[in-house]
């Protein structure tokens, strides 16, 4: 008797979930896909004077709400969420043809998971119906949504993304915001080199992803180029957390210098690591995690470390420096958009959330140079895009790596002790630098 | 007359239904459809697949899913570095994980129940630990599909349902396979090893051949749906190619429909690849969708393990005629 | 190189009695009861995140909110035991196969629900030791001790009291045993809680030194099955010096080639055994 009561169950909860996806067929009843927003965001839709005509561009994305990107990916959307936010409430983009544009979003949660990507691309596209793409966060995620964006001719601008290997495919609509993979860690050397031009042995460990494999191949070679003896060049896997094994053999090569990491769960873990293990190095850069506030969360294990940086709020682009170098300038200046961020989320950006609002700030450009919401115009002023903005110099190759970025470039922070509490200080190149290097490592 | 129509009724119902879900989204002109139909042919083609060594031959594999992975890397690796066509790949895929197959299966099919169970996990883990390492297939970054491929194939978009075609094709072919295997005196003597192997042979089934012939036959197709996916999807890396949780769902499916049979992967897979597209993207279910799969799969497990059409067959025994 | 091997060795020998307490879980029911537990990994998780919550949320000290999750441990354990396992304890392997894995299957589906797929951190900074060269965590010295204590503790109970008896009775021969009036299904139960509160308490142990998610699990449940072939199934000493092979095996194999072959020779490691020697290295309890 209880037998077939629990059949009973079953055969109601597989009806239950066969109905539902019965209805999933009228896209009405299918529950709303959450777009995105945090809670101070909602984006009012404002309706504007009935005769002008206003059309809505749809900007479809993924974000890693859940998963190892989760950190990152959350700062990334929070910019391009202000972004959105704000155009909105100016009353959009007006056109010269007096049609105003807004905005919509439609995101879902990817997971940090390369299989979901892929899927939730197409759906973005084939049933969300988005005009424009913005990137997941990472190399890895983007390298899988790029190839969905291209096969059906969308528009995609790839923020959180730097390795250089997406724009070798042969992609023509893919266009990418930070500064390439290949150029994170040659600064880091020039700062060893001009710290301590005694230390000749690099040790390069790097998490096994597109994008740090890619930055610390062109690292290794701009080092043995000026002279360094790389004792060690090994990657781990992703989703590792034990590094003993590694902090083990760095040690026994002898390095004076480390760099390398992936992103910001491995990079803190094995910076926490190599402070308790107290590795005898004199110097330490990691890749995406130190420039993340929530590196300081390491405490003692977080000083001394340096970290490229796509951006820092103490950045001096200005329209007198775009001035100064012959470029355009266009949107709010560092402060302004550290100041409206801070006080949308409480909390200081980092460059993550700087390059998710520069995404929007570029097609809004873009759309505004095209004069219209077409793809293959706005293809056409990406293509020519040549601006400086709070972000730094954007510019995309149109040739033989079309969509790589070419105009932007990295800067160096490090945590160092100020009355006590652990700040990030700019320390390269030395024009940007707010304070002096610390060298070396302290354990 | 009769006895050989009603045996070949179950074929074209099993057909019919592939084709159903086959020509929907081309009926529909829809790109999201074929989508979803596309997921959902390649779980039907797995799932039967897996099944001629499970649901007949009684050898439970945990690590199916290698086939597809390693099907899948050699075929890209054919396309994106050799220059073939994808004909040629998915030849080349299906071969390969078919090789594999046989080597393995020489290998591990002594094993019985549980032991046989663990090896094939550690296999699956093995072969994607190796290709982690392994520079020509592309290491832990894996490959990427340079996009002037697509061209030779009149685009993307032409790609793509061209791909589409080529799946319908495979779970058609699949389906068929199974029917022939459990229609024929071989799949007779698979059945015999899955109830009793040390009987069957007495009775002179020659059990490792037959178990081989088994385990390679159910290689082929995910071998080749590997080769087609990942073309489809143009970037392919160990921890796609080889989830441990696919080669589970696999088993879910069948077990969903009804292992042994013919129609019952498919209604298996057709349902439970429904039901997972529709939880993926609800913010509900997201994340219960798998907590729901484990309670479907305990419910059958528990109390109706012969599943959907192994249930229907013996409640109601006229229906054994034509429903296998 | 002489002080890379030693630093190598000790990290692996600590690692490895940490992963031996993991696999016990696995290998005890394994042993007794011939089930393959496919929730290892996810209880492994759920010990995480117990001891996790009651330090960060209640400020229990984690070696005492351990001893919470061992309770929790195998209180669940018996719950899932009979929910799950009792019905199809003497049915076909597939079917206690893929009866664990659902259960595997829903606690991963509720855990991310809850906790999302977000790694964690235990806060916990007790310094380290220094043994000449090598630096050591107290966090993974004191794991390995622990560890070694619940592998003690467990012989002891298995050899010397009566429930351990009783379990012993039930491995050796069910049928018999329940003839001598042993209740068997209160004795698989209690086997069955024991081994989730080892996985919940290797996890907890885990969660002390690595960050984690609910699904770091399924790693340390690779592990456990590696690990219980090679010492021998339902035997817990074995466990712990297969946990210690593989521990080594971990801390060395780095040292002659790339970090990344390790998991490629546990595997085929794991593999041939099963092939030459299914009953492990040490032979298992029969």
């Amino acid at each position: 008797m209880r037998r077939k009561l629990y059949i009973l169950i079953g055969i109601l909860l597989v009806a239950g979930m066969v109905l539902a996806a019965c209805g999933k067929a009228t896209p009405t009843s299918a529950p709303a896909p959450k777009a995105s927003e945090s809670s101070q965001n909602n984006a009012p839709a404002k309706t504007s004077a009935p005769s002008a005509k206003e059309i809505t561009v749809t900007i479809g994305f993924t974000q890693s709400k859940t998963g190892k990107y989760n950190e990152e990916s959350t700062r990334q959307s929070d910019g391009l969420d202000l972004w959105i936010k704000q155009i909105n409430d100016q009353g959009g983009i007006k056109l010269s043809d007096g049609t105003v544009v807004k905005f919509k979003a439609v995101s879902y949660d990817d997971e940090s998971s390369g299989d979901k990507v892929q899927q939730l691309y197409t759906r973005l596209i084939t049933k969300d119906k988005a005009d424009f793409l913005i990137s997941p966060y990472s190399s890895g995620l983007t390298s899988s949504a790029a190839i969905i964006s291209e096969q059906y001719g969308k528009i995609m601008l790839a923020t959180g993304a730097a390795s250089d290997s997406i724009f070798k495919k042969g992609y023509e609509r893919v266009y990418q915001l930070y500064t390439p993979a290949s150029h994170y860690l040659t600064g880091a050397v020039d700062l060893l080199q001009s710290l301590d031009p005694n230390v000749k042995k690099v040790a390069f460990i790097y998490e096994n992803s597109k994008f740090s494999t890619a930055v610390v191949k062109a690292a290794k070679e701009y080092a043995e180029k000026k002279g360094y003896d790389v004792v060690m060049f090994e990657g781990y896997d992703k989703g590792t957390t034990d590094f003993g094994s590694f902090i083990n053999k760095i040690q026994d090569s002898g390095a004076e210098a480390v760099m390398g990491g992936g992103h910001f769960q491995d990079g803190s873990t094995l910076a926490r690591q190599i402070y308790e293990k107290k590795l005898p190095i004199k110097y330490l850069a990691l890749l995406v995690a130190p420039p993340d506030p929530s590196f300081a969360d390491l405490g003692d294990a977080a000083l001394g470390v340096v970290g490229p940086s796509q951006w820092e709020a103490s950045a001096n682009y200005s329209p007198e420096s775009a001035k100064a170098a012959g470029l355009t300038w266009f949107g709010p200046t560092s402060a302004d958009f550290v100041k409206a961020y801070k006080a949308a989320y409480n909390e200081d950006p980092d460059y993550h959330s700087a390059g998710g609002y520069v995404a929007g700030l570029v097609l809004q450009k873009a759309i505004m140079d095209a004069g219209s919401v077409d793809p293959a115009k706005v293809k056409a002023a990406l293509d020519k895009m040549d601006i400086l903005t709070f972000f730094g110099h954007i510019k995309f190759n149109t040739t033989d790596a079309h969509g790589l970025q070419i105009g932007h470039e990295m800067i160096y922070i490090q945590w160092q002790k100020k009355d006590g509490k652990l700040v990030k200080e700019v320390v390269w190149p030395k024009e940007g630098a707010t304070a002096a290097p610390l060298y070396p490592l302290k354990h | 007359m009769s006895k050989k129509f009603f045996q070949h009724a179950s074929l074209w119902l099993s057909l019919g239904t592939v084709l159903v879900i086959g020509l929907w989204p081309i009926v529909t002109h829809n790109a999201l459809n074929r989508e979803t139909a596309f997921t959902v042919l390649s779980a039907v083609a797995l799932a039967s697949s897996l099944n001629i060594l499970l649901g007949y031959t009684g050898y439970v594999s945990f690590g199916h899913v290698v086939f597809f992975g390693f099907g899948g890397y050699v075929g890209f690796y054919t396309i994106n570095v050799l220059g073939w066509n994808i004909w040629m790949a998915m030849l080349a895929g299906g071969l390969a994980a078919a090789l594999l197959a046989y080597l393995l299966g020489v290998a591990i099919l002594r094993l019985r129940g549980a032991y046989f169970a663990l090896a094939t996990i550690g296999i699956n883990e093995a072969v994607r630990a190796f290709i982690n390492n392994f520079a020509p297939f592309g290491g832990p970054t894996g490959m990427t599909l340079n996009f002037k491929i697509y061209k030779a194939y009149g685009g993307a978009m032409h790609a793509l349902q061209l791909v589409f075609y080529i799946m319908v094709g495979l779970t058609i072919i699949v389906t068929i396979l199974s029917y022939w295997v459990r229609t024929s005196k071989f799949g007779l003597g698979l059945l015999a090893i899955r109830e009793d192997e040390d009987a069957a042979e007495v009775m002179g089934v020659i059990t490792p051949s037959a178990k081989n012939w088994a385990f390679v036959l159910s290689a082929i197709i995910p071998g080749m749906v590997g080769a087609i996916y990942f073309f489809k999807n143009g970037t392919i890396e160990p921890g796609l190619a080889f989830p441990l949780r696919t080669s589970i769902e696999m088993i879910v499916m069948i077990m969903l429909g009804g292992q042994g049979t013919v129609l019952g992967p498919i209604l298996g897979a057709a349902g439970y690849e429904t039901m997972r597209d529709y939880l993926l993207v609800s913010p509900l279910f997201k994340n219960l969708q798998l907590a729901i799969s484990g309670v479907l799969l305990l419910l059958i497990v528990l109390f109706i393990p012969r599943g959907l059409v192994g249930w229907l067959r013996q409640r109601y025994p006229k229906v054994r005629r034509w429903l296998i | 190189m002489m002080d890379a091997l030693i630093r190598s060795l000790i990290d692996g020998l600590l690692l490895g009695f940490v992963y031996g307490i993991a696999a016990m879980g696995l290998t005890l029911i394994w042993g007794v009861m011939n089930v393959i537990n496919l929730s290892h990994g996810s209880l492994i998780a759920l010990g995480m995140f117990s001891v996790y919550y009651l330090f960060v949320g209640l400020g229990i000290h984690p070696y005492i909110a351990l001893v919470l999750t061992a309770v929790l441990g195998l209180i669940f354990g018996v719950i899932i035991y009979f929910i799950a396992v009792h019905r199809v304890i003497n049915a076909p392997e597939l079917s206690t196969l893929l009866a664990t894995y659902s259960v595997n299957m829903m606690i991963l589906g509720i855990g991310t629900a809850i906790f999302t797929t977000t790694p964690r951190n235990i806060p916990l900074d007790l310094g380290s030791i220094q043994f000449g060269e090598t630096v050591v965590t107290m966090t993974r010295l004191i794991a390995a001790v622990i560890s070694v204590g619940v592998a003690v503790g467990l012989f002891l109970f298995l050899k010397y009291t009566r429930p351990g008896r009783y379990i012993r009775a039930v491995t050796d021969n069910r049928d018999a045993a329940e003839i001598v009036g042993v209740p068997s299904a209160q004795v698989l139960a209690l086997t069955f809680g024991l081994g989730t509160l080892l996985a919940a308490v290797s996890g907890g142990l885990i969660a002390t030194f690595f960050p984690f998610t609910i699904l770091s699990g399924e790693t340390y449940e690779l592990k456990s099955f590696v690990i219980g072939v090679l010492g021998g199934l339902g035997n817990p000493v074995g466990s712990l010096f297969g946990g210690l092979i593989l521990g080594l095996i971990e801390g060395l194999v780095p040292m002659a080639m790339p970090t990344t072959w390790t998991p490629v020779l546990e595997f085929v490691l794991f593999v041939l055994i099963l092939l030459v020697a299914p009953n492990g290295l040490f032979g298992g309890e029969e």
